[in-house]
């Protein structure tokens, strides 16, 4: 089981801040594709992929990066602090 | 080296005090403080700063350590507020000390393009209207390729 954690308005599109998910897929893209097939409020928050960023335990990582040793990945848009 | 993220206000002069009491080698200090500024139509109600509990203290300290090895820096501190903040509110502060000022600029603007597009931070703009997701500007992304 990874956490899944979700920010901003990507957050609001699936309707939950986080989510224990169970995957057999072996890359962040697999994990992705799986989750869009379950429900149309996934395929609408990972419609575009370009408008969003990734990290895994915490890091900032790309879309093809494998999940093994993954306890964390967060999906979010890009960051607006300062 | 100070990282705080944190919903409380914090006062300037204090925590510049404490930097260049810090270490009596300081010859230039410089600080940045961002501030919530109110939108175009001046409709601004009040921005939801949200975070990545977790990852934005360590994402930020990533940073503060990169910019201590890369410039002659006696200390540094970034404090990030997060919450509901209003118009004329202070967001967050950079402060850098160094020997010289040349080292304290380059490191307080390094800090602060990383911070802005790669700190953990999203924006909520809330109106009378309803709320949008400030989005990032093209420059803010630009602005990384010098360092």
């Amino acid at each position: 089981m990874i956490k899944v954690l979700y920010f901003a308005w990507v957050r609001e599109r699936i309707g939950v801040s986080y989510e224990m998910v169970e995957t057999e897929s072996e890359t962040i893209i697999g994990l992705v594709d799986e989750l869009r097939q379950r429900e149309p409020r996934y395929e609408i928050a990972f419609s575009d992929l370009s408008a969003l960023k990734v990290a895994i335990n915490q890091e900032l990582c790309d879309f093809d990066t494998k999940l093994s040793g993954a306890l964390e990945i967060a999906f979010f848009p890009p960051m607006t602090g300062g | 080296m100070l990282v705080s993220v944190q919903s409380n206000d914090f006062d300037i002069g204090k925590e510049l005090e404490f930097l260049n009491n810090s270490d009596r080698n300081n010859g230039a200090i410089v600080s940045f403080q961002g501030v919530v500024r109110n939108n175009s139509t001046n409709s601004l109600l009040h921005m939801d700063i949200e975070q990545y509990p977790g990852m934005t203290q360590k994402a930020i300290s990533d940073y503060v350590k990169r910019a201590m090895e890369r410039w002659s820096l006696n200390d540094a501190l970034v404090i990030h507020r997060h919450g509901k903040l209003f118009p004329g509110d202070r967001i967050m502060m950079v402060a850098t000390a160094a020997m010289h000022r040349h080292d304290a600029f380059q490191s307080a603007e390094f800090l602060m393009d990383y911070l802005k597009s790669r700190a953990p931070f999203w924006k909520k703009e809330v109106t009378k209207d309803g709320y949008h997701w400030v989005e990032p500007m093209l420059d803010d992304e630009k602005a990384l390729e010098r360092w």
